[in-house]
């Protein structure tokens, strides 16, 4: 420090100065390396480009726009084997973030309970979430999705087992509760359908929400003023449930007496049900996912021993294209809009075919029923109705959580040891009880060693669901960057699209974490 | 770090660039082996036998390009690729040919920038079911579920099918056929669908063969054939006319037993050119004279390879039907050696 002394004779800049002078020399060195840097991304660039040109490839985005040609069993959106690969593009991302949500949320309720649990006093309790945690943590993920996968799709009974035996009248599996059906080749699960009007349930669901934090802020505020705690738990269920009630009242009174209409392509005018199916043979019916009056539809169907097969599609616009191409026959529509719908629809099919309202109707029924899956009577044996879990899908989603979940399981553990024993004891000492002790002061400290860790193990989820390819899973990686990629030729093009997915939903996983974690870190005043 | 991430990428830059060059030939014979993707396995056209030897029908092929090249035909190296694997490996120069069950169609030819050199087997697209299924063609297989290798064209003509003809199906992609196999005999797939010939292949090394039947309906016309980049034309040739080199041989009655004795010299001009004892065509493919006295050789001519792997006397019991020389109602024709 002897230098600062004597005051440096003001001179003139020199270019050795760059070097030799620690005032310069940082500044220079990080300016080379972010030109060497630059450079050295140049070069890959523009190699690449060349060797593409080489090969006579360019780099086009066009081909996003093409048909895809092929098709994707499990799918959330609608889509067939003539929509562009943009589309099974999307229907990917749309699968990758349904196994990513599912994941998170069953590893973060495993993770917590076993991280809990390995803190117990119980000695075999706690020895046993040990083992789970090293077991699960220790070996490949692959390996454990490979595993469950093998389990379901081998030791599950095939789905001809359900059907009843043609002499005895029994089945040789049954469905679990009468309405689950486990198969080799998925599993079934029953699905709630609508009747029309059923966005009422979603408001009905907000306006409780509403309710009930205004009924916290009133519970918070009274404590704050008199010190007083009040009963949250169970107005908060009583509000949501009566919500619930009267929204189905509402929508019941009028879905039970709605008449829908059925309109069929091929028949002619004044038809009655019966006639048309003994014109037509079997009826291809479209039926539409999740709603009441398609449900009610077939129904009648059955009842009548109308010989009939049903087609799913995705909503209004997806069963009209499906009419018009021909791939169903008949749906069932509110009988106010029916003639407008038929007349619509009749310039739109192929050929001279018309679309005419059938003499029949059929009641809407109650705003909520239950659909249950059911085995088909003739043909291939397989289930239809209720929501179809495929079992890549479950293979992806039960390893996937069972192996997060051991790191969560440490971390919360670790969350839990880093909150000081004295706490607990000072707590006690102000005669909390253990579980307001465990939700007011141990937990609230806890979280902040637990979240940020956490991010972490939910951006590991969602990026090892890329594995879904070993088990034929059609996320995004298996549509956009397997068969995509494999059948257009655009390597480098379907990659940093996948890439760039990728890296957004992690950055806004992270992001949406990070905001929590602010709002449950520590905050000094 | 941060320099040694950039050398890595350059040097995985600088190797890619290399590899991509033309003269395929000229690398292939520094190397001392040339480097054949094939399938992951598929008895009878390329799976390795219980000494780890890979044989087959296209197998056979990579040896007698291999034995034109070096006159040896283990200098062959076999990289097992999957259906979405097999592109990338041959653009980007991880394998200097495909002989893999592919089929040539104009948008890998045009687009995916590759050179079908021949076609090998002529093939179409077929449906396994088991018997107990009770499903006597594919037209009643709605609501089936069915295994489908992913990236192939059997996926494409599988979705248009059931489009067309009005029937649902529920895909179960696979990557391998191996895993095709395990999954249908599971029964986690009712239907297995590929090319007629990977569908006998595949059967044959069932335990009970007969409790499954391919279904009459080909959907699809799949001409397989070897394969190489676009660009090296030389390249090109030396795999063409070695594959019609083996085709020629069984028109012209040369096979492994009498090649050695035909190649001394014949009455046949065109046995002669091809062997080498008469002409330059050695010479023009860049080669020795007797390329093609070595790769016939190898496994014998078409006939042979075809009756050895996956013949009427194999499990797989493929009759020759499309797949007979052009002289005996096939559609084998090979251009003449002149």
């Amino acid at each position: 420090m002897s230098t600062l002394t004597d005051p440096p004779p003001s001179e003139s800049f020199r270019l050795s100065q760059l070097i030799y002078d620690t005032r310069y020399r940082s500044l220079t060195i990080q300016v080379v390396a972010f030109m060497l840097i630059m450079l050295g991304l140049s070069w890959l660039v523009s190699n690449t480009v060349q060797n593409l040109q080489a090969l006579g490839k360019d780099i086009d985005f066009g081909f996003l726009g093409q048909p895809a040609g092929y098709d994707i069993g499990q799918r959330l959106v609608p889509y067939d084997s003539q929509a562009t690969h943009a589309r099974a593009a999307f229907v990917g991302i749309l699968n990758t973030l349904l196994v990513a949500v599912l994941g998170c949320a069953l590893a973060t309720v495993l993770g917590v309970t076993v991280g809990v649990l390995r803190l117990s006093k119980n000695w075999i309790v706690a020895r046993l979430m040990s083992v789970y945690v090293e077991g699960f943590r220790n070996i490949p993920t692959l390996l454990w999705i490979l595993l469950v996968f093998a389990i379901f799709s081998e030791g599950l009974p095939h789905p001809s087992t359900f059907r009843p035996d043609a002499e005895t009248g029994q089945a040789e599996s049954t469905m679990l509760f009468g309405s689950i059906a486990m198969t080799r080749q998925g599993s079934f699960i029953p699905r709630l359908v609508y009747a029309d009007g059923a966005i009422l349930f979603v408001i009905a669901i907000v306006l409780a929400l509403i309710g009930i934090w205004a009924l916290r802020r009133m519970a918070h505020r009274r404590q704050d003023a008199t010190g007083e705690t009040m009963p949250v738990l169970i107005p908060s269920v009583a509000i949501l449930l009566s919500a619930l009630i009267a929204a189905n009242l509402i929508i019941s009174a009028g879905s039970r007496s709605n008449e829908l209409s059925l309109v069929a392509v091929g028949a002619e005018d004044g038809m009655s049900l019966a006639e048309f199916s003994g014109a037509a043979g079997r009826i291809d019916f479209c039926r539409i996912r999740g709603s009441g009056g398609s449900f009610s539809t077939q129904n009648l169907l059955d009842e009548r021993e109308i010989s009939y097969r049903a087609r799913e599609f995705f909503g209004d616009r997806d069963s009209a294209r499906g009419l018009a191409r021909g791939e169903c026959v008949m749906i069932a529509v509110p009988a106010s809009e029916a003639a407008a719908f038929a007349a619509e629809l009749t310039p739109e099919l192929r050929g001279d075919a018309v679309a005419v309202v059938l003499s029949d109707t059929v009641l809407e029924g109650p705003a909520v029923q239950v659909e249950v899956p059911e085995i088909t009577e003739s043909g291939i044996a397989r289930f239809e109705g209720g929501i179809p879990l495929r079992n890549p899908l479950i293979a992806l989603w039960l390893a996937l959580s069972l192996y997060t979940s051991a790191f969560i399981a440490e971390n919360v553990r670790s969350g839990i040891l880093a909150v000081s024993r004295g706490q607990t004891e000072a707590a006690f000492a102000l005669g909390l009880r253990p579980n307001r002790t465990m939700s007011l002061v141990i937990l609230p400290q806890a979280l902040r060693v637990i979240v940020p860790p956490l991010i972490s193990q939910y951006l590991n989820l969602t990026k090892n669901s890329s594995l879904a390819l070993a088990v034929g899973y059609m996320d995004v990686r298996s549509t956009l960057g397997g068969i995509t990629i494999n059948q257009t030729g655009r390597e480098l093009e379907g990659m940093l699209l996948l890439g760039g997915f990728y890296l957004v939903t992690s950055l806004i996983i992270s992001g949406a974490m990070n905001v929590y974690n602010q709002s449950i870190k520590l905050k000094e005043r | 770090m941060k320099r040694s991430v950039i050398f890595g990428a350059l040097t995985v830059a600088g190797l890619t660039a290399g590899a991509a060059s033309a003269a395929t030939l000229d690398d292939i014979q520094a190397r001392g082996n040339l480097i054949c993707g094939v399938t992951t396995g598929l008895v009878g056209f390329a799976a390795p036998d219980a000494n780890g030897e890979w044989q087959g029908f296209d197998v056979g092929v990579c040896r007698a390009v291999a034995a034109a090249v070096f006159g040896d035909p283990t200098a062959v190296e076999f990289v097992p690729t999957t259906g979405q694997t097999r592109f990338t490996a041959l653009a980007s120069g991880e394998v200097d040919m495909l002989a893999r069950n592919t089929t040539w169609t104009f948008s890998r030819d045009v687009d995916l920038k590759f050179e079908f050199v021949g076609i090998n087997y002529y093939d179409g697209q077929g449906f396994m079911v088991p018997t107990e299924l009770g499903v006597s063609s594919a037209r009643d297989l709605d609501g089936a579920t069915v295994c489908i290798q992913t990236g192939t064209t059997t996926e494409l003509n599988l979705a248009d099918f059931f489009r067309v003809n009005n029937i649902s199906y529920e895909p179960v992609p696979i990557e391998t056929n191996a895993e095709a196999q395990q999954q249908y005999l599971a029964g986690a797939c009712d239907v297995y669908t590929t090319d007629a010939s990977g569908l006998a292949a595949t059967r044959a090394t069932f335990e009970n063969p007969g409790d499954h039947v391919i279904l009459p309906e080909i959907i699809s016309k799949e001409p397989l054939g070897p394969l190489v980049r676009h660009g090296d034309h030389d390249w090109g040739d030396i795999v063409r006319w070695t594959l019609n080199a083996l085709i020629s041989a069984e028109e012209l009655g040369i096979t492994s037993a009498n090649v050695e004795e035909l190649s001394a010299g014949t009455n046949n001009p065109e046995i002669n050119r091809m062997l080498g004892s008469e002409g330059e065509l050695g010479a023009m493919l860049g080669l020795e004279p007797d390329w093609a006295k070595n790769a016939i050789m190898v496994g014998g001519n078409y006939g042979e390879l075809f009756e050895k792997n996956i013949g009427e006397n194999t499990p797989i019991g493929l009759a020759r039907g499309l797949n007979a020389l052009w002289t005996e109602g096939g559609l084998l024709y090979s251009p003449p050696f002149r």
